[in-house]
């Protein structure tokens, strides 16, 4: 659209201070840009102008009565007067007039201290009542694990109510009744289940709608801010961790225009919960035959070197392995790989929950997002590829969103039925086994009837059997002509078998309708990973090295490192993970938390910090370097990851390890990644289109609250309803065919490893397919996130 | 997705199929995007199919048929004050008490009213048949005082004209 148009520029006065604005602005946007504060309730930025507490009355030349602030448009010549007589007249009456209802609980409110009805009265307010009769009273409803109610407060605003439908777009609480029957509510007990719910939380400007798992612990005026970076998705949210005397109290939101703006996800805000969870590891641990014995650091390192040395002796460094959370900082991943190619092996992997390593092979395809995130709002069309965006990357869904509403066409081809909060222009749901063949009948309308290019390798062999029906027409369609477009890879098509073939037509796609092409990875550093050297086929800064191109995992691994692993969780094929490192003879495990499957495997626990505990970098997904110092010290003995690695690397007595901040590493790394070109796309291969023998497919989604340790040790948001339950999901013509229909529980078989779950009929399941989350302790015993899968009663 | 989200039952077969086709005519009526537009018709029309009510769940019913947020349909339904969130009587009688009427003598007919049918304002006699509801003005104040049953307004009442209608309802 034609942003371009300037807007005329009008002159106005407020308070005597002249003024140029553009023509338009609201009069309260105007004084707030020339640092001039108008009381207000009801207005926020980003919000659509509801003027109904009449908090920002103000005094404007030849107006007959004061006028909202919020809702007046700025027109040339006019004088404001946000302090005379008669402004400050109106202000204290609609102050007085909210206090009416309002309690006078301020020493038992949680919002004390940040509550801008409390700082406004202070203001504007009577020094006492002038009214006697009894307040209104509401009872509260139980909205949920995130989100405590007291609407009591509620002052009517409806700021929360705008949110739903114009930020989250899903409309859960509204105001019923009506005059002072008025209420804002869910009306049914419902618990609300956006997945930025939490930003209520920051808009209520009473304490109507607080933090249920900070409700009672703090004052706002006791906590430190310190900012930092989100770690769990690869937008990598701005906030500020909220820290009294060395303890996260909470989370929340530091407003970045280029990334999250002023809002934040769910996970992001109430991750911090998990950080004192019982299960927090804050001794370095060895084994000594089956019991765990809490030793000191020395001790522990000593012995963490002395078993790897044992190892490579009696086998050779090849057999040494490396597994990295893909939310771990870039100092972490960097010196972790330094330590092991130290130790002469390039076994080192982030990418945990990917399947597909065959385009290993050539440089490229980094997982990097293509635009800025910001960007994303603007484009015209969209095409997402196994993309559950709206969990999997909140604040990114919340972009593309705004560009749907502007009218861009955001188009899917998912495995499964996702949930969108945004109109779609198509929608494409297909059995995992059956991706390829959709990717390639856009690419056919593409290639064929849109333009007649020349075909890569291969290309018009495969086409030639393709169907093309009047979605993939539609789809190649919206892409080709639109300005601004983009094809993006979802975290959950990574995980597909097929991810070489699905990127090399999405590339294609791409490259023929003059899209860009990007990922939306797993976990908040998968694109540090990359430049960091985690990956066994490349070094840091894009670095080649020789390997025999197999992935870590299929490896005969005979000494294992974790950095912030559970691999029967974090991995794609929960039980192939498990026994790789089961079967290791020596296991190290770097780790913020402790469970009972590794203190079975592990030999060594090394206690370290997570995210809000050290300092380091996460790149986000559009390549920002985010720094972010730690904001409290870890408890007992727990030391950041990038300090233990460091001491690891002079016992080894490897060089390079003398650094003295995270800062030294990070710019090591920066020098050796300057000037590389981040491709988005691997290396053309013609991709297969048998859609293997028509058996059942599972379909291995990944939770969105359960992504990391981190947030499956979050216990409110595994109270929430997006907390999936493991279960088998199949739709009824499924569960028929294979003769499953009448049974409770059912038995899934992949090869050798087999769990009996409950059956859930469910009619957004393609045919053929089985839906069986990953990263849940119930279906950790199974194998492949994507591939064949048996059941059996 | 999925499982827990999208597999609430579907309400839709609450809305009967006359009422279906008459709430389609008011969709008619406006743009297809804005089919929301109908909702305050399709309300009214529920209600009468459900002998003059509103459970949450024809509520319910309602938000799936237009494509709306429940939460947009409690709005609209709580705002009214025609539409009715609880059990009503046979016959609901809407007695104005708003300023023409109350000059004219509303307090009188309410009174009579509670004396002949036992309830006040806001209830419903015991055997279901008659509701008894406050209203603002009606419009009528021509003939204040007065109240309303079903589609009819009954004016210039008096505690005698009162019995006379009572006596007529079936
Ligand atoms: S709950 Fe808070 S945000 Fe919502 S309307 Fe009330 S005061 Fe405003
Ligand atoms: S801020 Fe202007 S009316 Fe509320
Ligand atoms: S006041 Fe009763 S009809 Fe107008």
């Amino acid at each position: 659209m034609n942003k371009q148009v300037t807007k005329q520029m009008v002159n106005i006065e407020i308070n005597g201070k002249k003024l140029q604005v553009p023509q338009g602005t609201m009069v309260i946007e105007a004084a707030d840009s020339a640092g001039m504060t108008i009381p207000r309730f009801c207005y926020h930025r980003k919000l659509s102008v509801a003027a109904n507490c009449r908090m920002c009355l103000v005094d404007i030349e030849k107006m007959p009565k004061p006028v909202p602030a919020c809702a007046t448009p700025v027109t040339d010549g006019m004088k404001v007067l946000t302090h005379s007589a008669k402004a400050l007249d109106a202000q204290k009456g609609v102050m007085e007039f909210l206090l009416i209802n309002h309690p006078l609980d301020c020493p038992v409110c949680d919002q004390g201290g940040e509550c801008d009805l409390q700082d406004t009265s202070m203001g504007f307010g009577l020094d006492r009542g002038r009214y006697h009769e009894p307040k209104r009273v509401l009872r509260d409803k139980d909205i949920g694990p995130l989100i405590a109610t007291e609407m009591t407060r509620c002052i009517h605003c409806t700021r929360c109510v705008r949110f739903g439908q114009e930020i989250a777009g899903i409309m859960e609480l509204g105001a019923t009744g009506r005059g002072e029957h008025m209420r804002i509510g869910t009306y049914v007990e419902r618990a609300v289940n956006s997945e930025m719910s939490g930003n209520v939380i920051d808009l209520c400007p009473v304490g109507a709608l607080t933090s249920k798992p900070y409700r009672f612990h703090g004052r706002a005026w006791e906590n430190i801010p310190i900012d930092s970076i989100a770690a769990h998705d690869c937008i990598g949210s701005n906030i500020h961790i909220e820290v009294r005397r060395n303890k996260v109290m909470r989370v929340l939101p530091r407003e970045n225009n280029g990334i999250n703006e002023c809002w934040l996800s769910d996970r992001d805000r109430f991750s911090y919960t998990a950080l004192d969870s019982d299960d927090r590891l804050t001794q370095p641990m060895i084994k000594q035959g089956d019991d765990w014995k809490a030793v000191d650091w020395p001790t522990a390192l000593n012995y963490a070197v002395e078993g790897l040395k044992t190892v490579i002796n009696k086998y050779d460094a090849r057999h040494l392995g490396a597994l990295v959370s893909p939310s771990s900082t870039l100092e972490e991943m960097y010196l972790l790989q330094k330590l092991m190619r130290g130790l002469g092996c390039d076994n080192i992997e982030h990418r945990l929950r990917q399947q597909d390593f065959s385009s290993d092979t050539a440089s490229g395809a980094y997982p990097v997002l293509g635009l800025p995130v910001a960007e994303l709002e603007n484009l015209n069309a969209a095409l997402l590829i196994g993309a559950c965006i709206r969990k999997d990357q909140p604040i990114a869904a919340h972009r593309l969103r705004k560009a749907a509403l502007k009218g861009a066409n955001i188009m899917a081809i998912n495995a499964l039925d996702y949930d969108f909060n945004f109109p779609l222009a198509e929608m494409l749901v297909v059995s995992p086994a059956d991706m390829l063949r959709s990717l390639a009948a856009i690419c056919k309308v593409l290639m064929e009837e849109i333009s007649s290019s020349e075909m890569p390798d291969g290309l018009s062999a495969i086409l030639a059997a393709v169907e093309v029906n009047g979605t993939h027409r539609a789809i190649a369609h919206h892409l080709k002509s639109a300005e601004k477009a983009a094809v993006l890879i979802g975290t959950q098509a990574m995980s597909q078998n097929e991810l070489a073939g699905i990127r090399a037509l999405a590339g294609l796609i791409a490259e023929s309708t003059n899209a860009s092409l990007g990922s939306l990875s797993e976990g908040a550093n998968a694109l540090g990973a990359w430049l960091a050297g985690a990956v066994p086929h490349q070094g840091p800064g894009g670095a080649t090295v020789e390997n025999d191109k197999t992935a870590v995992l299929a490896k005969h691994l005979m000494a294992c490192v974790l950095l912030n692993v559970e691999p029967e969780l974090d991995c794609a094929n929960a039980s192939a993970a498990h026994d790789v490192v089961r079967h290791a003879e020596f296991v190290i495990s770097m780790t913020s938390y402790m469970s009972e499957n590794m203190k079975a495997s592990a030999d060594v626990l090394l206690p370290i910090a997570p995210f809000a505990e050290t300092s380091g970098t996460l790149v986000n997904g559009a390549g920002d370097w985010q720094s972010f110092n730690g904001s409290c010290t870890p408890p007992g003995e727990a030391r950041p990851g990038w300090k233990v690695l460091r001491v690891l690397g002079n016992l080894f007595e490897l060089d390079g390890f003398e650094y003295l901040s995270s800062d030294e590493v990070r710019d090591e790394l920066k020098v050796r990644c300057e000037g590389l070109e981040l491709s988005p796309s691997g290396p053309w291969r013609c991709p297969s289109l048998d859609s293997g023998d028509g058996g059942l497919q599972r379909i291995g989604h990944l939770p969105m609250y359960a992504v990391d340790m981190l947030v499956r040790r979050a216990q409110p948001l595994q109270d929430t309803r997006d907390a999936i339950v493991a279960a088998i999901y199949l739709n009824a013509a499924t569960a028929k065919r294979t003769g499953v229909a009448n049974e409770d529980n059912v038995q899934a078989v992949q090869g050798s490893c087999s769990v009996s779950l409950p059956l859930v009929i469910d009619e957004s399941i393609p045919d053929a397919c089985v839906m069986i989350p990953v990263a849940l302790e119930e279906t950790s015993a199974l194998g492949a996130a994507y591939g064949v899968i048996d059941l059996c009663k | 997705m999925m499982a827990q989200q999208k597999k609430t039952q579907s309400k839709r077969g609450l809305i009967s199929e006359a009422s279906k086709a008459e709430i389609d005519r008011w969709i008619a009526k406006y743009p297809p995007q804005q089919k929301r537009s109908a909702v305050m018709a399709a309300l009214r029309i529920v209600q009468d199919q459900n002998k003059g009510h509103l459970s949450n769940d024809l509520k319910d019913a309602v938000a799936e048929y237009l494509d709306m947020p429940p939460i947009a349909v409690y709005e609209v339904a709580t705002f009214y004050s025609m539409y009715e969130l609880e059990a009503v009587g046979k016959h609901k009688i809407c007695v104005c008490t708003n300023i023409s009427c109350m000059l004219r003598g509303s307090d009188e007919i309410v009174a009579h009213l509670h004396k002949r049918l036992g309830i006040g304002l806001g209830e419903t006699t015991r055997d279901g048949r008659i509701t008894l509801k406050e209203v603002e003005c009606l419009g009528a104040c021509v003939e204040a005082p007065m109240f309303q049953i079903a589609d009819q307004y009954h004016g210039n009442l008096t505690p005698e004209v009162v019995d006379e209608i009572l006596d007529g309802l079936d």
